[in-house]
């Protein structure tokens, strides 16, 4: 796309060539980081390559790919992987909106309330992951043991006995914030004059809910959801500082699983193996988001 | 319209109808209360885990692990003994210059780019920046290991300069994008007449663009530091000890034996606080840039 940018371009006008002289170093610089990563993992993919077997090296054919996919542990990391997506994006998504509609109504201090809500997202993830694992959820000296004793109820071990769980509660809490903040600016551009018209017209707040801020929110929700798809495929720091994959492949999703297969087992053609799975994964949700925003552009 | 018999009523009842807009005037007092409990409610929870982790760090390591109290006599020792393990200070500073250092790039290679987009737009404009925004769709897991051995290879590994790279370039669409969009608010005229003043390219960025974006490129520059403050793929995959960010510092309190929850929570909210305000001050525009322009 960006070779037949610059013949097109490079022999008009001036300004036509001002315009490749000024956009080349970041389309250079962006390709660089797209083609070379991209091409090398999936030649990688297709190698023997283990940096602990130094003199194995060779053509592998598909032999990764198929040890891949005969692995359990990938299944059961893609099982994870998408438990992991569908459940954050149901709490986020709806949580969202209906945090959204409350936020949107007048009373005092909602300002500050607002700004309170969305704080979570700008918290790094591995200091969100660790106060939640240490000061909310352990099991002996943590907040919500502390509420469940009060309660008269057990304390429970979370990342033991529900270690999902845990890191499906984790990254909502850092992610509904985000949901919040886009659904809110989504939100002021509802006309209030059709939501008064309605109201006029007997329309009750459930009503208006489903026919009107739905209707009107539709697109910004899908554009959350796609953004967050693309983020949480490949979630790692809270898995890496909570519960580093287990107990057993509890919470080992594809992107740890790679991490291991990579950084601790070296084996560098089966960890590209992964990573072209991820990819393709990522772009298929992708190519949606790409559609959405360009027809953005053309409004 | 359809209301006039019932107007004609109300008339004729004017006691009954005060009564009427009293109580409904009572009920909507209530709604409102009940909206700002639930507002309150539901903002103090989701905050809460902050609330209490920026406490704990006023706290002593006993204090800290007892039952949860909210009344104890807050102390600076964690932030004193976090201050004096010169290793925090490293991990700060390695954070500082990492995502400046990256911002300041980035800023650089976007800001003629993102001019020649919205002032001198070709056919292919629209279909390079949405190929800047597929770039962002390449997950940085499937690119760990190349990036990795290169890394390794060319002495970048653990190092300031390799993790000011990457988030350059992971920044980079984001940053050409948002600045795409405030650049092309700018009225064309002005930049017109400072053309017809014989400005050169250089001189019309410089003297016009700039001063009369600077609010943009500021909040678009806060988000790119916001963003790469915070990324804890790379800089727990690419560092080990020179060049690790305080997102590798605060995971090594993940460790068993590194269960000093007082000085985590310092650590933590010294880290977390100047993006936190950095995070209110650009919100509205934060949506711009993360959504590239489908949400307004």
């Amino acid at each position: 796309m960006t070779l037949m940018n610059k013949n097109r371009t490079s022999g008009r006008t001036v300004g036509g060539l001002r315009t490749l002289s000024l956009q080349a170093p970041a389309v250079t610089l962006l390709l660089l980081w797209m083609i070379v990563p991209l091409a090398m993992t999936i030649w990688f993919s297709f190698q023997r390559y283990n940096l602990l077997m130094p003199g194995m090296t060779g053509f592998a054919g598909v032999e990764n790919y198929e040890y891949l996919l005969t692995d359990p542990a990938l299944w059961s990391a893609m099982g994870t992987t998408l438990l992991l997506v569908g459940w954050v994006l149901v709490i986020t998504v709806v949580g969202g909106t209906l945090l959204a509609v409350l936020f949107q109504q007048e009373f005092l201090g909602r300002g500050i309330a607002r700004v309170l809500a969305i704080s979570p997202f700008f918290v790094m993830p591995t200091v969100s992951a660790l106060v939640w694992k240490n000061m909310m959820m352990h099991p002996a000296n943590g907040v919500l043991a502390w509420l469940a004793e009060s309660l008269g109820l057990p304390a429970l071990d979370w990342f033991s006995s529900l270690p999902l769980t845990s890191i499906i509660i984790i990254v909502s809490w850092q992610w509904l914030p985000f949901a919040l903040l886009i659904l809110l600016t989504a939100m002021q551009s509802l006309d209030d004059d059709q939501v008064e018209a309605a109201r006029m017209d007997g329309a009750g707040p459930l009503a208006i809910f489903f026919y009107i801020t739905l209707p009107h929110l539709k697109r910004a929700i899908s554009v959350v959801v796609m953004i967050e798809m693309i983020f949480l495929l490949t979630i790692f720091a809270e898995i890496f500082v909570t519960t580093s994959g287990g107990p057993g492949l509890a919470t080992t999703n594809l992107a740890y699983l790679i991490y291991i297969r990579a950084l601790l087992d070296f084996d560098v053609g089966t960890a590209s193996a992964g990573g072209v799975i991820a990819i393709i994964l990522a772009n298929i949700v992708a190519i949606f988001l790409v559609r959405m925003v360009a027809k953005n552009l053309e409004q | 319209m359809t209301t006039s018999p019932s107007t004609a009523s109300a008339i004729r009842s004017a006691p009954a109808a005060a009564e009427r807009g009293a109580a409904a005037q009572r009920a909507q007092r209530w709604r409102k209360l009940g909206i700002t409990l639930l507002g309150w409610g539901v903002a103090l929870t989701i905050f809460f885990p902050i609330f209490w982790m920026i406490l704990t760090g006023f706290k002593t390591e006993a204090e800290a692990i007892a039952d949860p109290s909210l009344i104890f006599t807050p102390t600076l020792d964690s932030y004193v003994e976090v201050q004096e393990r010169a290793d925090y200070i490293k991990f700060a500073w390695n954070s500082v210059v990492v995502s400046f250092g990256s911002t300041l790039l980035a800023l650089l290679i976007a800001i003629p780019s993102a001019y020649a987009m919205a002032f001198l737009p070709t056919k292919r404009t629209k279909g390079t920046l949405l190929w800047m925004l597929s770039t962002k769709m390449l997950p940085s897991v499937g690119v760990l290991v190349p990036i990795y051995l290169l890394f390794r290879d060319i002495g970048l590994l653990d190092t300031r300069l390799g993790l000011t790279i990457v988030y350059t370039l992971m920044n980079l669409p984001i940053v050409v994008w948002m600045l795409y969009t405030f650049f092309k608010d700018l009225p064309k005229d002005i930049l017109e007449a400072g053309r017809m003043d014989g400005a050169g390219t250089l001189q019309e960025v410089w003297y016009l663009l700039l001063p009369l974006t600077l609010p943009g490129i500021a909040s678009t520059g806060l988000l790119s530091v916001i963003l790469s403050w915070n990324e804890a793929f790379w800089s727990l995959n690419l560092t080990t000890s020179q060049a690790a960010p305080l997102t590798a510092y605060i995971a090594s309190f993940s460790s068993p034996e590194g269960l000093f929850w007082a000085k985590l929570s310092a650590a933590s909210t010294m880290a977390i606080a100047p993006i936190l305000i950095f995070g209110w001050l650009t919100q509205k525009q934060m949506v711009r840039g993360l959504t590239f322009g489908a949400v307004k």
